[in-house]
C-alpha cells in the first residue's frame, strides 16, 4: 500500500516538476565537476607539452646533458638510463612478485590450515604488503641507500636503484597479481586436476594464462611508477649524466633529470622539455597497456 | 545386464567423508558395475556430489577433508594409488561446462600434453578421436583453433567430455552434467552416454529423475539422515528401483512426495 501511495504522489504534476528541476540541477553539477577535472588534466598536460616542445629538437634528444648550472646539452643518456632502470627493475620484481602471489593464492590456503605458524606468517606477509603499499618512496630510498649503496657496497648504481625500485613496486605487483589469480574460476583448476594434471602444471598452463591480463596491468602500473619516481632514485641511482656502462654504474632517469634541472640549474625550459618527453612516454605506455590488456582479455575470453 | 563383460569396477566399503567435524556421508557400501551407467539420485545436501568426488579423490583438494573406509577400483585401494594416475583413469565432467579459455584443439589436447605427449601428429589423432567419441567432431572440425568459449553450452559440455576422453580413462564421473543445459542439448548428452557406456563405466549424479530412469542401468538412492549425514538407502537395477522399490522412503522420493 505504501509503495503505491509513493507512486501516486510522484505522479502529481507539482512533484514531477520538482523532480525535473532536481534532475537538471544534479546534471549540471555533475557535468561541471567532470568538466573541471578533465579541463585541469588537459591544461596541465597541454601547458607542459607546449612549453616543452619549444626546446625539443633532434639535438635535444640525441646529445647527453653537459652538466653545470646552465643546464647545457640534451637528454639522450637519461632516456637510455630510464630504459635500463625499468627493464632491470622488472627483471628483478616480476618473478618475485608473481611468485609470491602464486604462493599466497594457490598454496598458502592449504598450508595455513595445517600449521598455525604458517598461518601467522602468511597473515604477517599480507599485512606487510598492505603497509608497504602506502609507504612513501623516499623511505624505500633510504632503505636502499643504507642496504644496497652502503652496506652491500653497490654504490650509486643501476643495481642499487633497481633493487630499491623493485622493493617499491613489489607490493603493487603482489596485490594486482593476487587479485588476478583470485578471479580465475575454481572450475578451471578442478577441470585441470581432474584430468590428472599436477598442481604446478595446472597453475602454469591454465591459471597463469587466464590471470595474465590482470598481472600485466600490475606490471605496467609498476613501470609507470618507476618512470615517475624521483626521490628514491636520487639516493640510489646517483645522478651521473654519462651513459651507464654496466649495472654497477650510476645513471640519471628522466624524472630525476627534470628534478635536477629544475632545482640545480637555470635551464627551466629544458626541464619542461624533459617533462614533456616524460609525459608522452607515459601516455604512450598507457595506450599500449590498454591495447595489450584488451588483446589479452579478448584472447582469454575467446572473442 | 548380466552379460559376461560386466564385472565389479568399484567396491566401496564403509565409506565416510568428513569436512572438518561435519560428516557428509556415512557407511556407504556398494559395488559399481563396469560398462554400465549407474545413477545416483537423492535430495539436495544428501552427499551425492561428495560421494562422486570420492572416486577420483577430488575431496582431497578441500582442506580438512578426511575420508575413511575403502574405495577399491579393479582390486586396488585408490588411496594407495598415485592421485595423478588415478585421475587419468577416472575422468570427471562437472555440472557447469568448464572448458579452459583456450582453443578447442588445446582443450582436448590438454590432458595428453599434461602427461608429456609432445608429438603434434599423435595429438591431432587423439583430438579427432576424442571429439568423434563425444559426437562433436562434425560441428567443430573446421574451427579447431577457435576459442572453446565461443561454443554453445551443450557443445562446451561435449567438449569437456572429449577433453576427459582424451586421456583414455576407463571410468567417467558426471556431476549433473546436463542440469545447466537446455532440454535438447541435455538429450544429446544422454544419447552420448548410451554410446559411451560400451567402453566406459559411467557414474552420474542427477537431480532429474526421468533422466535417471531413462538413461541408467543401476540407480542408487541417497538420503540425508537426522545428523545431516548422507547415506545409501537403496541400490538396485534402475527398473527395479523405479517400479518396485524395496524401501518406503525410495518410493516416496521417486513419486515426488519429498526432496
Amino acid at each position: 500500500m505504501e509503495a503505491q501511495s509513493y507512486i501516486s504522489l510522484a505522479k502529481t504534476k507539482k512533484n514531477q516538476k520538482q523532480n525535473q528541476t532536481g534532475q537538471t540541477l544534479g546534471y549540471i553539477l555533475v557535468w561541471a565537476c567532470g568538466f573541471a577535472a578533465i579541463a585541469t588534466v588537459f591544461w596541465i598536460i597541454g601547458y607542459v607539452l607546449s612549453q616543452g616542445f619549444q626546446v625539443i629538437n633532434y639535438e635535444f634528444l640525441f646529445t647527453r646533458p653537459a652538466g653545470g648550472v646552465s643546464g647545457e646539452g640534451g637528454i639522450s643518456t637519461t632516456i637510455v638510463s630510464t630504459v635500463y632502470l625499468v627493464v632491470l627493475t622488472l627483471v628483478i620484481v616480476t618473478p618475485l612478485g608473481v611468485g609470491a602471489a602464486i604462493y599466497l593464492v594457490e598454496y598458502a590456503g592449504d598450508a595455513t590450515k595445517e600449521s598455525k605458524l604458517v598461518a601467522f606468517l602468511v597473515q604477517a606477509a599480507r599485512t606487510g604488503v598492505e603497509v608497504l603499499a602506502g609507504v612513501p618512496s623516499i623511505v624505500f630510498g633510504l632503505f636502499g641507500f643504507s642496504l644496497f649503496v652502503l652496506y652491500l657496497k653497490f654504490g650509486f648504481s643501476l643495481l642499487s636503484a633497481s633493487l630499491s625500485g623493485a622493493a617499491l613496486v613489489l607490493p603493487t605487483i603482489i596485490r594486482t597479481s593476487e587479485e588476478a589469480l583470485l578471479t580465475v574460476p575454481r572450475a578451471y583448476r578442478e577441470g585441470s586436476l581432474s584430468l590428472g594434471a599436477t598442481r604446478w602444471h595446472t597453475i602454469y598452463s591454465v591459471v597463469l594464462p587466464t590471470a595474465l591480463p590482470g598481472i600485466v596491468t600490475g606490471i605496467v602500473l609498476s613501470v609507470g611508477r618507476i618512470i615517475a619516481e624521483t626521490a628514491i632514485f636520487w639516493v640510489t641511482l646517483g645522478g651521473s649524466f654519462y651513459l651507464p656502462q654496466s649495472i654497477m654504474h650510476s645513471g640519471r632517469s628522466l624524472a630525476l633529470h627534470v628534478y635536477m634541472l629544475a632545482s640545480e640549474t637555470r635551464a627551466f625550459d629544458k626541464a619542461m622539455g624533459t617533462a614533456a618527453i616524460l609525459i608522452m612516454t607515459i601516455v604512450i605506455l598507457n595506450l599500449g597497456i590498454n591495447l595489450l590488456s584488451r588483446r589479452l582479455t579478448a584472447r582469454v575470453s575467446g572473442k | 545386464m548380466t552379460s559376461e563383460n560386466h564385472f565389479d569396477k568399484f567396491k566401496i566399503d564403509k565409506l565416510e567423508v568428513f569436512y572438518g567435524d561435519f560428516r557428509a556421508i556415512k557407511n556407504v557400501k556398494m559395488t559399481i558395475r563396469s560398462n554400465a551407467i549407474t545413477s545416483i539420485i537423492g535430495p539436495s545436501g544428501c552427499g551425492k556430489s561428495t560421494f562422486l568426488r570420492a572416486f577420483n579423490r577430488m575431496n582431497d583438494l578441500i582442506p580438512n577433508t578426511v575420508t575413511n573406509g575403502q574405495v577399491i577400483k579393479d582390486d586396488v585401494d585408490i588411496q594407495k594409488l598415485d592421485v595423478v594416475e588415478l585421475r587419468k583413469c577416472v575422468g570427471m565432467i562437472f555440472q557447469r561446462p568448464n572448458p579452459f579459455p583456450k582453443s578447442i584443439f588445446d582443450n582436448v589436447a590438454y590432458g595428453p600434453r599434461a602427461h608429456g605427449l609432445k608429438s603434434q601428429a599423435q595429438l591431432e589423432e587423439i583430438v579427432e578421436r576424442s571429439l568423434r567419441q563425444a559426437v562433436l567432431w562434425e560441428e567443430v572440425k573446421d574451427v579447431l583453433q577457435r576459442s572453446a568459449l565461443s561454443l554453445s553450452g551443450g557443445q562446451q559440455q561435449r567438449l569437456c567430455i572429449a577433453r576427459a576422453l582424451a586421456v583414455e580413462p576407463d571410468v567417467l564421473l558426471m556431476d549433473e552434467p546436463a542440469s545447466a543445459l537446455d532440454p535438447i542439448a541435455s538429450l544429446k548428452i544422454e544419447e552420448l552416454l548410451q554410446e559411451l557406456k560400451r567402453a566406459f563405466t559411467i557414474i552420474i549424479v542427477t537431480h532429474n529423475m526421468q533422466q535417471a530412469a531413462r538413461a541408467s542401468d543401476f540407480t542408487a538412492f541417497f538420503n540425508m539422515d537426522e545428523d545431516r549425514a548422507g547415506y545409501l538407502v537403496e541400490y538396485d537395477e534402475t527398473i527395479k528401483v523405479f517400479t518396485n522399490p524395496e524401501k518406503r522412503l525410495t518410493e516416496d522420493y521417486i513419486s515426488g512426495r519429498f526432496g
